[in-house]
């Protein structure tokens, strides 16, 4: 056991320290970085209580797809560090306004969290031990049955989502010469004119 | 547990990642020697000839020379970043190493999620380049990475799909488990690259893709692109990316050897194969898809960069999709999926 408490101050202590470091570091794009690192270690987190399926899915997802576009946009970006400070102080009570109505409402919200009374009223059906059944299993089986409603719903709203993004970047530009590689596939050597061109003159 | 048994399994753990990291270098110096032979033979050229008998000892000469060279970091480089993004990259790719098991229980690690490890692993390698093209602090190699990072984030996406369609047949996430989903009595006909040959394809093309192997090499593309991501790299950095990019293409060939070439299983089910050791076999399959990916090299031209695009967002991604639902549907039609008799 002591093994794995030492795993679990270890991963806890670098996640809140790159936690901190986000909001700390200067350059943007470390920022990012140090993001990502937060993200492998509460990965970490994951593993250690067994949560293995969600720790894979979430490296594979977020600090392999989310967090490489959020690196894209942010090593792009041009931000000008001063500009971004000169205003801290005449912002900083509303942005702690902010902070607090967002902490009280994280408190409520978390505060009056009850476990699903259903779960509690059904010891008929025991949890299966890691032995018997795996992790991926065991959600599948309750996302494909129980909460298959809210899975579709959730994909739905993701593709809307992309749908939205596709619609609002789109841009029809004209006077671009794309390849259309159908037709060129369809082109036989007889479309092709082979000429001997005369010297100094031309076709 | 006592300490004791706790010290006695790390050093064993060390022992064996230690065995399994010595092999598959001085497998991957021959990987490489034999890569530029065939190539040099497609050519009709002799290859590096001159180190050892039969050129063989080039590869150990080459990491000398690159060992010894001075190594240039550019003085507008993120110093820490640029140093740490080619070491990420090789240590990354060695990582996938951990889960992938060579025979019946030879994995380090033999995880309940070991596809999904890979998968995590290889996704993550894309922080190498980006980091090291950003690192740099020069337009081409920024350029470069983003290229690199857009083509590697754009076929993993056809390969999730491709592991995806295994996993329905496989019925876990265990890469063992796959292999002994494999195993029935029709031996080479009952691995999944009969009935799944299409995404066999899909996934070779993509794991070429994936590992910018040619015809996908863009980063390497001085002559029209200025090269990749690596351009301001120089002597053990560039290795070490170099490296890094070959045992990525050694782990996408033992994956392919697992997920359609029934891994250590013999391809033919009876007496006199079966006494030749499981590793053998895979060793031998998995040098299959490398000398296939070797040949792809010498015979395709290069992609260019929207073709590139194309191909994965265009033809590999519906194809794959399409194949999930087909793959799924037949399954539940049959009454073949796992867990279903």
């Amino acid at each position: 056991m002591t093994v794995t408490a030492a795993f679990f101050y270890l991963f806890a202590t670098i996640a809140v320290a790159s936690g901190f470091m986000v909001i700390a570091s200067r350059n943007p794009v470390q920022s990012v970085l140090f993001l990502i690192l937060a993200f492998v270690n509460a990965a970490g987190l994951f593993l250690m209580m067994g949560a293995e399926f969600l720790a894979m899915i979430l490296v594979i997802v977020y600090v392999g797809a989310v967090a490489v576009l959020f690196l894209f946009v942010t090593m792009m970006l041009d931000v000008d560090f001063a500009e971004l400070r000169q205003g801290f102080l005449q912002y900083l009570p509303f942005g702690a306004l902010i902070g607090v109505v967002f902490f009280l409402e994280l408190t409520l919200v978390i505060g009056a969290y009850i476990i699903d009374p259903g779960l509690v009223r059904s010891p008929a059906v025991p949890i299966p031990s890691p032995d018997v059944m795996t992790n991926t299993e065991a959600l599948g089986q309750v996302l494909y049955t129980r909460y298959f409603y809210f899975f579709q719903a959730a994909g739905l709203i993701l593709l809307v989502a992309m749908i939205g993004a596709i619609v609002l970047t789109l841009r029809e530009r004209k006077g671009i010469r794309r390849q259309n590689i159908s037709v060129q596939n369809a082109r036989t050597a007889q479309d092709v004119q082979v000429r001997k061109v005369p010297f100094r003159q031309g076709i | 547990m006592e300490l004791g048994d706790i010290l006695l399994n790390i050093a064993i753990m060390l022992g064996k990642s230690l065995l399994l990291l010595v092999a598959l270098l001085i497998f991957i110096a021959y990987a490489l020697l034999a890569d530029r032979k065939i190539w040099a033979a497609v050519q009709l050229r002799r290859g590096p000839n001159v180190v050892g008998p039969w050129g063989l000892f080039q590869s150990f000469a080459d990491l000398l020379k690159f060992v010894l060279k001075e190594p240039v970091i550019p003085a507008p480089a993120n110093k820490g970043m640029f140093l740490l993004a080619p070491l990420l990259f090789c240590v990354l790719s060695l990582a996938a190493w951990a889960v992938i098991p060579l025979n019946a229980g030879w994995a380090i690690a033999d995880i309940n999620v070991g596809i999904l490890y890979i998968f995590a692993i290889s996704s993550l390698g894309v922080y190498g380049v980006i980091m090291g093209g950003w690192a740099s602090n020069s337009k081409y190699p920024f350029l470069g990475a983003l290229r690199s990072a857009a083509q590697m984030v754009s076929y993993e996406v056809s390969i999730g799909f491709v592991i995806v369609t295994v996993l329905m047949c496989a019925g876990t996430l265990n890469l063992s488990g796959i292999v002994e989903a494999q195993d029935t009595r029709l031996g080479l006909l009952g691995w999944y690259w009969l009935p799944l040959f299409p995404m066999f394809v899909v996934f070779f093309v993509s794991a070429m893709a994936e590992t910018n192997r040619p015809p996908f090499d863009l980063p390497e593309a001085e002559s029209e692109l200025v090269a990749g991501y690596m351009v301001e790299y120089s002597s053990t950095p560039y290795l070490l990316f170099m490296l890094g990019e070959y045992v990525a293409i050694m782990t996408m060939c033992s994956i392919g050897a697992i997920l359609f070439l029934g891994g250590w299983l013999s391809p033919i089910p009876f007496a006199p194969f079966t006494w030749v050791p499981g590793v053998i076999w895979f060793i031998l399959k998995a040098s299959f898809l490398f000398f296939l990916m070797a040949m792809a090299k010498a015979m395709v031209p290069r992609y260019r960069y929207d073709q590139l695009m194309r191909l994965g967002w265009k033809v590999f991604l519906p194809i794959s999709l399409a194949m999930v639902v087909i793959v799924a549907g037949v399954l539940m039609a049959t009454g073949l999926a796992p867990g279903m008799q």
